[in-house]
Parts: C-alpha cells; sequence; structure tokens
C-alpha cells in the first residue's frame, strides 16, 4: 500500500516535470474575484488567439482568494472585486510587493429574489433590515407581503462567505461602514451558487453580480425616493444604481513585460467589448460591433 | 590469543545488516510519534501569535459572531462553529450508535459462516467510501428530499449533515464494537447457556456488560470521528454560522470554516493565525478523545 503510494507519487511528479518541460511559454497567473472569474476566462481564450505562445491561467475563490495569492506571490494578476484593505497592502508591502490597481469594469450588484416573490422594490434601508445584525424584518409578513410557497413567511437569507469582494462590498453599501451581517446567513461559496439557491427556494434573498442573473429568478429594483432603479449596465455605467462597484486587477508593481501587454489589451476596446458582452459596464463609452 | 579475538569478533555484513534493520524499524516505529509532535509544533507555530498577541480567550469561546475579514472590527468567536460541531456529531451518534450497536450483535453473535463473512465486508466497503461521496448525498439527494418531507426551505441542515455523518461514522464503530464483543471469552457465555440463558439474556447481561468499556470506546472514537470530518459535513451543513434552535437550521462546523477560508487567508495575517488556532483546538480535542477511548479500552484488559 505504502509503496504503491510512493510509486504513484514518483509518477505524479515526473509528470508534473514533463508537463512543465512541454509548455515552455510564458504562463500568467490569474486568480481572485468570483465575479470576475467567467470575464477573466473569456479575456484569456479571446488573448490566446490573438498571443498563442501567451497561456492567461484563470482561477476562482473569490477576492480575498486572489489578493491573497498576490500577496504570497503566486500570481501575477490578482482579481477583485472590492478595493484592497490597508491591512493587506501593509502586508502585502511587507511580502515584498507593492499592489497596483487597475479598473476594469463596473459591475452593478443586484439584489435576487425567487420569481414567485411580488415585491419589485426594496430600499436600502429596508436590505439593512433584512440582512443587518440588528435587523428588524425577518419574515416576508413585515414588508408587507405574502410570497406563495413560502411555508411560515420567514426570510431566507442568502449571503457569501467571508473573503468575498461581493460580500465586503455589500456589507459597506447596504450595511454601512461598521455594519454587521445577521447571525444564520446562508454563506455560499460562489455568485452561482447563490443564483441557483434563490432560483430555487420561494423564501430566498440574495444579493450577487448582475451577470450571473438567469431568466428564472427575479431582480428587485432599488428603491431611492420615488424612483426605483433597476439593475443594468446602462444604470451602472452612468452611476444612477446605488449598489455598482468598480471590478479591479492588482499587479505586484507596476505591470511590465507580457503581463503589462495583456492589461493593455484588456483596456483596450476589443477587450472593453468582452466586459460588456459580459453583463458588465465597460470602463469608458465604447462601440462594439 | 590474538587469534582467539579475532575468532569471537562476528561482526560480518550479516550483523550489520542486522543492525541496520533494527535501526530501520525502531525508526519506523517511532516516526508516527515525530509526525504527532512535528504537526503539533507546526500548527501551534503557525496559531500562537494569534493566542497571544490577538486573542481574547473570552471572546474566542464565549462570543457567537465569526467575522474574521472585518476591517476595522475583526470579530472572533467560535462558540456557533462549536456549537455547529457539536450539534452535527450529537445527531450522528444518535443515528449511529444504535445502527451499528446492532450490526456489531448481528455480525459478531448471530451471523455464522458465510452470511457473517460477507457482512463484515460490507462494512468495511462502506467504511472506505470517501467522505466527498458521502457530501455529494447530502447535496443532492438528502437535500430535496428534507425540502420535500419537511416541508422546510433549506434542507442543507443539522439534520441532513447528522445523518450523513452518522452513517460515515456507523461502520468503524461496527468494526471497533464487534471487536470489542469478540474479545469477551467464550466461556462466559457457555456459562450463562448452561444456567439456562436464553440467547438474548446471554447477550444483554453477559456479553454487553463484559464489552462495555470497548463498546464506550468505539463510542467515542465516533465521536473523535464526528469532529474531526470535514469535507461531508461542508457540503451539508448550508455553511452558516449559527446557534443552531433545531435540527433544520443551517450551521457551520469548526472543520469546515477552516477548509473554507484557510487558503483565501494572506499567511500571517490574523485570520489565517485565527483559524490554526481553531486547528489546535481541534487538535487537542480529538487528542483527548482518543486518548480517553485508548485508555477505557485498555481498562477492560487490566479487569
Amino acid at each position: 500500500m505504502k509503496i504503491e503510494k510512493g510509486i504513484i507519487a514518483v509518477f505524479m511528479l515526473a509528470a508534473a516535470l514533463v508537463s512543465t518541460y512541454v509548455y515552455a511559454r510564458t504562463e500568467i497567473q490569474n486568480k481572485g474575484s468570483d465575479t470576475l472569474v467567467n470575464v477573466a476566462q473569456a479575456w484569456a481564450e479571446a488573448y490566446q488567439k490573438i498571443k498563442p505562445d501567451v497561456a492567461v491561467a484563470v482561477s476562482g475563490g473569490g477576492s480575498g482568494t486572489g489578493i491573497a495569492s498576490l500577496i504570497n506571490g503566486t500570481v501575477d494578476i490578482a482579481n477583485a472585486s472590492r478595493k484592497m484593505k490597508d491591512k493587506e497592502i501593509r502586508l502585502a508591502e511587507k511580502h515584498g510587493h507593492s499592489p497596483v490597481e487597475h479598473i476594469v469594469g463596473f459591475d452593478a450588484l443586484a439584489v435576487f429574489i425567487h420569481s414567485a416573490n411580488p415585491v419589485t422594490g426594496l430600499s436600502i434601508p429596508q436590505l439593512k433590515e433584512i440582512y443587518g445584525r440588528e435587523g428588524k424584518i425577518t419574515r416576508w409578513t413585515d414588508l408587507g407581503i405574502e410570497v406563495p410557497g413560502c411555508q411560515d413567511q420567514q426570510i431566507v437569507v442568502v449571503s457569501r462567505q467571508n473573503n468575498s469582494g461581493t460580500y465586503a462590498y455589500f456589507r459597506k453599501a447596504v450595511l454601512g461602514k461598521k455594519g454587521k451581517f445577521r447571525q444564520g446567513t446562508l454563506d455560499m461559496h460562489g455568485s452561482k451558487d447563490v443564483v441557483d439557491l434563490v432560483e430555487k427556494t420561494p423564501c430566498a434573498i440574495g444579493y450577487s453580480g448582475l451577470a450571473y442573473a438567469t431568466d428564472h429568478i427575479k431582480m428587485a429594483c432599488i428603491q431611492d425616493g420615488d424612483a426605483c432603479v433597476s439593475p443594468s449596465v446602462q444604470t451602472a455605467s452612468s452611476n444612477d444604481y446605488p449598489i455598482a462597484r468598480p471590478l479591479l486587477m492588482y499587479t505586484s508593481g507596476a505591470p511590465a513585460g507580457e503581463v503589462k501587454e495583456y492589461l493593455d489589451w484588456v483596456l483596450s476596446d476589443a477587450g472593453q467589448c468582452i466586459i460588456s458582452d459580459k453583463g458588465y459596464a465597460p470602463v469608458r463609452k465604447i462601440a462594439c460591433p | 590469543m590474538e587469534q582467539s579475538s579475532l575468532d569471537f569478533d562476528r561482526r560480518n555484513l550479516d550483523w550489520y545488516i542486522d543492525r541496520f534493520v533494527q535501526l530501520l524499524v525502531f525508526i519506523s516505529g517511532i516516526s508516527a510519534i515525530i509526525f504527532i509532535v512535528g504537526i503539533f509544533v507546526f500548527i501551534t507555530k503557525e496559531g500562537i501569535g494569534f493566542i497571544l498577541d490577538t486573542m481574547d480567550p473570552g471572546e474566542f469561546f464565549f462570543s457567537q459572531y465569526w467575522e474574521p475579514s472585518d476591517e476595522d472590527a475583526p470579530e472572533y468567536g467560535i462558540l456557533a462553529l462549536v456549537a455547529g460541531t457539536a450539534s452535527v456529531t450529537g445527531l450522528a451518534l444518535l443515528v449511529a450508535i444504535p445502527f451499528s450497536l446492532g450490526s456489531a450483535i448481528f455480525i459478531g453473535e448471530f451471523a455464522t459462516g458465510r452470511t457473517r463473512e460477507f457482512l463484515k465486508i460490507l462494512v468495511e466497503l462502506l467504511a472506505a467510501i470517501p467522505s466527498v461521496v458521502w457530501g455529494f448525498i447530502g447535496l443532492t439527494i438528502m437535500n430535496p428530499l428534507i425540502i420535500e418531507l419537511f416541508n422546510v426551505p433549506v434542507g442543507l441542515t443539522v439534520l441532513n449533515a447528522g445523518l450523513i455523518l452518522g452513517l460515515m461514522t456507523a461502520p468503524i464503530m461496527t468494526s471497533i464494537a464487534e471487536d470489542a464483543l469478540k474479545a469477551v471469552p467464550d466461556r462466559y457465555r457457555e456459562a450463562a447457556e448452561a444456567m439456562g440463558a436464553t440467547r438474548w439474556q446471554v447477550i444483554f447481561k453477559v456479553v454487553l456488560p463484559a464489552a462495555k468499556n470497548g463498546l464506550l470506546g468505539a463510542v467515542l472514537l465516533g465521536i473523535g470521528r464526528g469532529f474531526g470530518e470535514t469535507m461531508a459535513v461542508l457540503m451539508a451543513t448550508g455553511h452558516s454560522v449559527n446557534l443552531p434552535t433545531s435540527v433544520f437550521d443551517s450551521v457551520r462546523a469548526l472543520t469546515a470554516t477552516i477548509a473554507a477560508e484557510l487558503g483565501e487567508t494572506a499567511v500571517g495575517s490574523d485570520h489565517y493565525q485565527a483559524l490554526f488556532t481553531i486547528g489546535i483546538f481541534l487538535f487537542i480535542i480529538t487528542f483527548i478523545i482518543n486518548l480517553t477511548a485508548d485508555l477505557v479500552v485498555r481498562g477492560v484488559r487490566r479487569g
């Protein structure tokens, strides 16, 4: 048994060595925000066609993951859907990296509800009562509505795991700087998991990047006085939608060489058309084919 | 004189090989101790900074708020996580004890020949199912089933994880419990039968009391397993920091928290060290449980 394991380990090591020799081309490691992972993947694939000798390896995991990897020096570009915290910047500098921020797009944070839910608009204070630690709204009936198919009308509050940039941004934008989430939220591991769960659960409310919306789910517009602003690429670019945020890429030091070329391409019209195609707002007005 | 002393010196090649193999076996023998000590030193080294500088023991053990990624006011309370682990493990034991005790009694006392061998192989097979597969079962089969049967909004709950973990621990407990039953000398059974006891009376009044320590050890090892299990619990509990009030609440376990968050923290940050502190806590708990189990089982031999 032990010997077998040893043999397997030797083989795996050999395979790993061989594969590094086979891919003797430039590889850019790109990791982080779950919100950005689909776009980053699309960028990587499109870039592969333009420059076949550069491979961009994309993985998700959350903004915290990407930033942690940048601090630990295992990635070239970290994707983040929130700004780096002061503490993280200090830690990065301690590890010999000085993070440089690049805005690559904007994202509207959509509030999702089940398609059978009669709610149309929710205000920020209402969201705070639902998500906040001292929040008073725990049942849909507290909002004066009744959700069909939801036993006892208890709101199932869906959130994200605490290293997620979406989580951090939502807390700041909705609960305030010192705000805390309530206990007992279901902390999903990805934006897609949030949408999947809310889609299947009549009692649920969740939040995620607009790009993860499907046809089977409803998005609440955000009530601001009399107006109710729906999340969309347009309202995010025009700054009308109150919970929209910049999408960021971090590099260690000013980008150089292949990494710089890649980032320049991401910000070019070609790159920006890809991000707008994926449901996010581009950094500037562009005309896409 | 010189000649004869040379004759006595048998340090030929065989002698050296013998010595070498002895040394090798000795090193292998103590390697477990080296590894255990090494692991403990490693996790302590990673977590000690948090314990000394940041940790407030009162908050750590008695606060239910776990929000380590908050920049301004991070909260490191593991009470809700401990409650999550304990509730899932508790329910798992409620499921596993009757099952494993029943099948251990059947395999050890009733089944004979082929049936017995067949059952033993099946139990071992059940123990070999990877935990991620159990997690899958919890996620895709149990989750909709619980929603359907109990009319609750979410099926990833204490009930789900407890049932899964119960099924996972049962085969291990069965194996150990069966060994304990086998360790009871046959003369006990023969004596009881000679007194006219029925089979049930033999088992209930003679065999079980005699094997009591071994059975208790089996249960304790089951608890240890439950505390340490990660993957299935991560997938089936719903990942919600919560003090559960019913089996239909979602919770989060200590192990699941480490698994979900460790890869995503910067090495050396407070959050990272706090997770290692949870690791130290888990290590100590499982160490105590296993040590107790060992002492309890040993007790039966001395008595």
